[in-house]
């Protein structure tokens, strides 16, 4: 097509601005609806990153998280949790070549590395409490426990979501409905891969910083 | 380990012949409807009309019932108080116990917010917005039904309190360390945190269902700058809940924690910040004034410029006064509590917040003013509550702007004065607003109008009443009355306090007035039916459907052109009157079926809650449990939308016109 036909075409089809479009189809409205909901959910995280911010000084002669936090198990959840990410991406691919083998896979890995991640949180928070660094012990260590574990009860919820997810498209197939839900679960787990990577730097790097 | 928690016999206050008398006639009421529901045969019909409906109408109808109970409850209370403080004076002690006084005035400030103010808000923008976009629902139907349930799950487990236990004893701001376990042992506190979070979850789904309405679901032709007012102001206050609510649950959770499982993030020992609580608590706080307000101006922007015959008086800069507002109520919360011991330069820095905030609220009311200067104004009941709103609110709005000056509000600082101006700005701001919206949209809900004679009666009781009971409470405020007393040495304040019962029971008048208007409003209804769907002359897309307007709304999606649309269809209509009316070329509908997921959840969550506060964990794990899988089976179903045929449309549509 030449460019003066193209240009031609333009002309000829009204200017409609995108906010006199009408309603929205409903991919775009649940999508973003959801994404609203994952702001909201961050201004939750905020409040409860403000918390930890004001009491991370606040000891009352316990521990500190210089003494508590292993760098290395930190390390290995970062990499569990962006890789988990990484496969979850894989299997909306697989989801877009309506691949069921493909999408079982890629959510079973993304599974397993999101259980590992969480395990390897159990493994922290359990050796912190037989430390006798509990939630009881200081505020600082309140507002950890509160903040982390907000984030591992919400990789928790992802999981038995996946689960879910997994068994409808077994159940369901790929009808509209379940590819709906399988984007807001891929941007629900994008979501705590952010929060994630700010409580590794606000609570585990910072807590080294000089 | 007992089976039933912390519950036992002895938490039923047997030995409190007011609180048990109260509760008896609730108990008494309840019983008496279910049994008179059940007696004619209405179950069927309420759980397939109004239980499981996800339409947006009823909904908002469902939303303003629950609001106007609780305004009965939360007034009761209101009463309640007064009348202790007419009497309580030097040596008499009054009628009420102080644990009882501070329970009342707790349960008060926390129904009126949260159970009045907020359903009536929300039950109007479920009503009206969808109507005014143009469009046949929300974005999410059956999400909106469990914002519903929820709210009416918290409603319950607060009313549950009055005879199963007790309520906070904190006020309504349960501030710690009074409303840590150390200082408030009782189920109380706990009653308040589970029924707001509960009703917060919904509260926060109906701020994401509108958003993405209001953003991404408008009519075809509908553009920002021809958004009804009323839809701007319902954006900013969602947008508002989406970002505050969540701070408001997560400040709850920290203080369940502490009182569940003995964290410190607000006790005085261990390193705990009491301060804390109530820099989080404001920062939702201060947003929640606005999420109340600004939707009831958008009323007051709807009424002025409908009874007034005028287009509304500077409408971009009415919307950019909405939104400044929407940003700056997030700089402001800290003059809830300038004596904090915040630095003078922080404290001059909110002051200054604080009385901006005035700047845009001026423009507002100068554009409603101009909106009515030069129009036929018809002074029908609306019209009455905007002309007293905007006398009064501006009165309130200045004693705030005192209030926003640093040393001022340490004179005052939880004094009556303060009480006087918070009542000044909510009972003319939001009560007023959502009284005017609810006459103004009844007839489109109902199909018949409300009694006029009886609706000016309720208006003048409420704005004679409001004021007798609120002027003097400033009066006694500057001669230092602090908030909240059961019980006064100092004779001099009784003479105003006696005129304040006196306010309150003009108030009460008023009820009865609007109770009087709607029972008779429903037996006149054929003299007050509304025929033609436009009984206001509306400028606005919601008088051009049917009233009551169809399931479907629109059988056609109107297509907008300008700004005011019906008003300009109208316009049009009247200069080319002779081409005969076509026939709308209809479609099939696809509208979302009916789901008893909303009312299910929130069995389950009432459940949930009232095990979590009676430490009954076998049931809590239960009520999630079975919360848990309703959703499943929600998720799971097959079918989630129905077709409406063409016939049905068209059959609608000609029963409307009247014509064979």
């Amino acid at each position: 097509m030449s460019v003066a036909v193209a240009e031609r075409a333009i002309d000829e089809v009204a200017f409609v601005p995108a906010s006199e479009a009408g309603p929205a189809p409903k991919r775009i409205v649940v999508a973003y609806g959801f994404w609203i909901f994952l702001l909201s959910d961050i201004v939750m995280f905020s409040a409860l990153f403000a918390a930890y911010a004001v009491l991370k000084r606040a000891t009352a002669g316990g521990p500190t998280g210089a003494q508590l936090f292993n760098q290395v198990s930190v390390a290995l959840e970062t990499a569990f949790l962006l890789a988990s990410s990484y496969t979850c991406g894989l299997m909306s691919l697989a989801i877009r070549s309506r691949s069921h083998v493909a999408t079982y896979w890629g959510g079973a890995v993304t599974f397993v590395l999101g259980a590992a991640f969480l395990g390897l949180e159990i493994r922290e928070f359990a050796n912190m409490i037989a430390q006798g660094a509990t939630p009881q012990r200081s505020a600082f260590l309140s507002a950890f426990f509160a903040l982390v574990g907000c984030h591992g009860l919400h990789v928790t919820g992802g999981l038995i979501w996946l689960i879910v997810m997994m068994a409808q498209v077994a159940v369901m197939g790929f009808r509209t409905r379940v590819q709906l839900r399988l984007m807001c679960f891929s941007l629900f787990w994008h979501t705590l891969d952010i929060i994630w990577v700010g409580i590794f730097s606000v609570v585990y790097l910072m807590a080294v910083a000089p | 380990m007992n089976l039933l928690g912390k519950l036992s016999w002895s938490d039923i206050p047997f030995d409190q012949p007011i609180i048990m008398g109260a509760s008896g006639m609730v108990v008494l009421g309840v019983l008496l409807v279910l049994g008179w529901v059940t007696l004619k045969g209405y179950w069927p019909y309420l759980w397939r009309e109004w239980l499981t409906s996800v339409d947006h109408k009823r909904i908002g109808i469902m939303y303003i019932v629950l609001a106007l109970l609780m305004l009965v409850r939360g007034f009761i209370d209101a009463i309640m108080m007064r009348t202790q403080q007419a009497l309580a004076a030097g040596g008499a002690q009054g009628y009420l116990p102080p644990e009882h006084f501070d329970q009342i005035f707790s349960a008060h400030g926390t129904i009126m917010i949260f159970f009045v103010a907020m359903p009536f808000v929300i039950g109007l923008m479920n009503f009206a917005v969808p109507l005014q976009l143009g469009i046949r629902d929300v974005a999410f139907p059956t999400l909106n039904s469990v914002s519903l349930w929820l709210t009416a799950s918290g409603i319950l487990l607060t009313n549950i309190s009055l005879a199963i236990g007790e309520f906070a004893k904190t006020g309504w701001v349960a501030y710690p360390p009074l409303s840590e376990l150390e200082f408030s042992p009782g189920v109380g506190v706990d009653y308040y945190l589970w029924a707001l979070q509960i009703s917060g979850i919904g509260t926060l789904m109906t701020g994401i269902n509108f958003v993405t309405t209001i953003l991404k679901t408008r009519a075809p032709g509908m553009g920002y700058t021809r958004m009804p007012v009323f839809c701007w102001t319902a954006l900013a206050s969602n947008l508002l809940i989406v970002a505050a609510f969540p701070v408001l649950t997560a400040t709850f959770a920290m203080l369940l924690l502490d009182r569940y499982l003995g964290f410190h993030f607000f006790s005085v020992a261990s390193g705990g910040n009491p301060m804390m609580y109530v820099n989080l608590f404001w920062v939702w706080g201060h947003p929640e004034v606005y999420i109340l307000v600004l939707p009831a101006f958008g009323v007051f922007s709807e009424v002025s410029a409908t009874f007034s015959g005028k287009p509304l008086f500077g409408y971009r800069s009415m919307v950019a006064a909405t939104m400044v507002i929407c940003i700056l109520s997030y700089t402001v919360w800290l003059h809830h509590f300038f004596t904090m011991g915040a630095s003078a330069n922080i404290n001059a820095f909110f002051g200054i917040t604080s009385m901006i905030i005035a700047v845009p609220t001026g423009v507002k009311i100068f554009n409603w003013l101009f909106t009515m200067y030069g129009g036929r104004i018809r002074f029908a009941v609306p019209v009455l509550w905007t002309i007293g709103f905007m006398v009064s609110f501006i009165f309130g709005g200045l004693t705030g702007v005192l209030l926003a000056l640093p040393p001022v509000d340490w004179q005052v600082h939880n004094s009556l004065f303060l009480v006087a101006h918070f009542h000044h700005v909510i009972i003319p701001g939001v009560l007023f607003g959502v009284i005017a919206g609810y006459n103004y949209w009844f007839p489109k809900a109902f199909g018949f109008r409300l009694d006029e004679a009886w609706g000016k009666a309720a208006f003048w009781c409420w704005f004679i009443g409001f004021h007798l009971a609120f002027m003097p409470l400033y009066v006694v405020g500057l001669m230092g009355m602090t908030r909240r007393m059961q019980h006064y040495d100092v004779l001099a304040w009784r003479p105003w306090l006696l005129v304040a019962e006196a306010g309150a029971i003009v108030v009460l008048a008023g009820i009865v007035c609007q109770i009087t208007q709607l029972v008779v409003s429903f037996r006149a209804r054929a003299q007050l039916r509304d025929v033609t769907g436009d009984p206001w002359d509306g400028r606005t897309l919601e008088w051009s459907t049917a009233s009551p307007p169809p399931a479907w709304n629109y059988a056609v999606l109107p297509r907008v052109t300008e700004r005011d649309a019906f008003w300009a269809n109208k316009k049009l209509a009247r200069a080319k009157r002779a081409q005969p009316a076509r026939s709308p070329e209809y479609k099939p509908i696809e509208m979302p079926e009916n789901s008893a997921t909303g009312f299910i959840t929130a069995f389950f969550a009432v459940v949930t809650g009232f095990a979590l506060i009676w430490h009954i964990w076998w049931m809590a794990i239960l009520g999630a449990l079975g919360a848990f899988v309703t959703l499943l089976v929600f998720a799971f179903r097959d079918r989630d939308e129905f077709e409406v045929p063409v016939a049905t449309l068209a059959e609608f549509d000609r029963s409307q016109r009247g014509t064979p």
